[in-house]
C-alpha cells in the first residue's frame, strides 16, 4: 500500500516536472532572437576567441575556468579508479578473447578509431568535435583492444601512467598560469595566439581523458576468485 | 509533415527503449535497451540541431558506459547472488 502511495507521489512529481520543463522550453522558443542576451553576446565576441565554432569557444575560451576544473575532477576520478583497482595483472589472460573476427575487426578498427580522433580534436575548432570526443574515442579504441586481450602494460600504475593522467590538466594550467604571470588576467590567452594555444590545451586534455576513460575501465574491481596471483612480470 | 512524423516515432522509440531498460528484470536486456536508448538519444540530440552532445552521447552514453555495464552484468552472473561470504 505505501509503496503503491510512493510510486503514485514519484509519478506525478515526474509528470509536473515534465510539465515545467516544456512550459520553460516554450517560453526560451517564444523570445525574439534579439532578446536572447547570451547568443547575441557569443556571435559578437566570436571572432575573438581563436576558434569559430561557438560550443568551442565557450567551452575553451569564455568559460575556460569550467573545463579547467571538469579536468580536474576527471582526474581525481581515474585516480580514486585506480586506486580502487584489486588486480594486479593488467593482462588478464581470463579476459583474452580468442575470437578470430574480434582480432581480425580489431586490426581494421584500431587505426581507423585513432584517425577519427585526430580528425574530432582537430574538426573542434570549426564544427562539432572537441577534446571530449577525441579523448572519448581513443578511450574506446583502447577498450577495444582490452577485450580483445592486447597487453595494457603503458596502464600498470608507473610514471608513464601518471604522466598520461595529469599532462591535460597541467598543460592546462600552465598556460592559464602563464596568462596570469605576463600581467593578464588568469585563463586569458594572448591576443592572436588563442587559437593555437587552444588546439595545444585540447590535445593534451584528449590525450589524457582517453587514458582515464581506459583507466577506469581496465582497473574496474574484479571478483576475488578470477583475481589474477599477480602474473610475472613483463 | 513528415519530419514531425519522424519525431514522434522517434520520442516514441525513446520512451519505449527507456521503459524497457527501467522494467526489464533481466539485467543484459535491460544494459542491450540502454544502449539503444543512448543511440536513439543520440539522433534526437542531432534533430535538436546540438551535435556537439549528439557526439558526447554516442561514445559515452552508449558506447563506453555500455561496454562498463555489460561488463558489470558478467561479472555479476559469474558470482551467483547467495555465495556473497567470500566477499571482504
Amino acid at each position: 500500500m505505501i509503496e503503491r502511495a510512493r510510486q503514485a507521489l514519484l509519478g506525478a512529481a515526474c509528470l509536473l516536472f515534465t510539465v515545467c520543463l516544456l512550459w520553460a522550453v516554450r517560453h526560451l522558443v517564444a523570445l525574439p532572437a534579439e532578446q536572447q542576451a547570451l547568443s547575441v553576446l557569443l556571435s559578437r565576441w566570436l571572432p575573438d576567441s581563436g576558434v569559430s565554432h561557438p560550443v568551442t569557444a565557450v567551452l575553451l575560451n569564455f568559460r575556460s575556468y569550467d573545463t579547467l576544473l571538469e579536468i580536474g575532477v576527471l582526474v581525481i576520478a581515474g585516480m580514486v579508479g585506480i586506486s580502487l583497482a584489486r588486480t594486479s595483472a593488467l593482462e588478464d589472460p581470463a579476459m583474452r578473447s580468442a575470437d578470430p573476427l574480434l582480432h581480425a575487426l580489431l586490426r581494421l578498427f584500431l587505426p581507423l578509431l585513432v584517425l577519427l580522433a585526430g580528425w574530432l580534436l582537430w574538426a573542434g575548432s570549426s564544427r562539432p568535435g572537441g577534446a571530449f570526443q577525441a579523448g572519448a574515442l581513443l578511450a574506446a579504441a583502447g577498450v577495444l583492444g582490452r577485450l580483445a586481450g592486447l597487453p595494457m602494460a603503458f596502464l600498470r600504475p608507473g610514471t608513464l601512467l601518471r604522466a598520461g593522467l595529469v599532462l591535460g590538466f597541467s598543460v592546462f594550467l600552465l598556460i592559464a598560469l602563464l596568462g596570469a604571470l605576463d600581467g593578464r588576467a588568469f585563463l586569458a590567452y594572448p591576443p592572436g595566439l588563442a587559437g593555437a594555444l587552444i588546439l595545444v590545451i585540447e590535445a593534451g586534455l584528449s590525450l589524457s581523458i582517453g587514458m582515464i576513460l581506459l583507466a577506469l575501465f581496465v582497473s574496474a574491481p574484479v571478483a576475488p576468485e578470477e583475481d589474477a596471483d599477480g602474473g610475472p612480470p613483463a | 509533415m513528415t519530419e514531425l512524423w519522424l519525431d514522434g516515432l522517434l520520442v516514441c522509440a525513446l520512451l519505449a527503449t527507456a521503459a524497457g531498460a527501467l522494467l526489464s528484470r533481466d539485467l543484459f536486456r535491460a544494459v542491450v535497451m540502454f544502449i539503444a536508448f543512448g543511440l536513439l538519444m543520440s539522433l534526437a540530440w542531432v534533430r535538436l540541431r546540438a551535435p556537439d552532445i549528439a557526439l558526447a552521447e554516442a561514445i559515452i552514453g552508449a558506447g563506453l558506459s555500455g561496454v562498463l555495464f555489460l561488463d558489470a552484468v558478467s561479472h555479476l552472473r559469474r558470482r551467483p547472488a547467495g555465495g556473497a561470504a567470500e566477499d571482504d
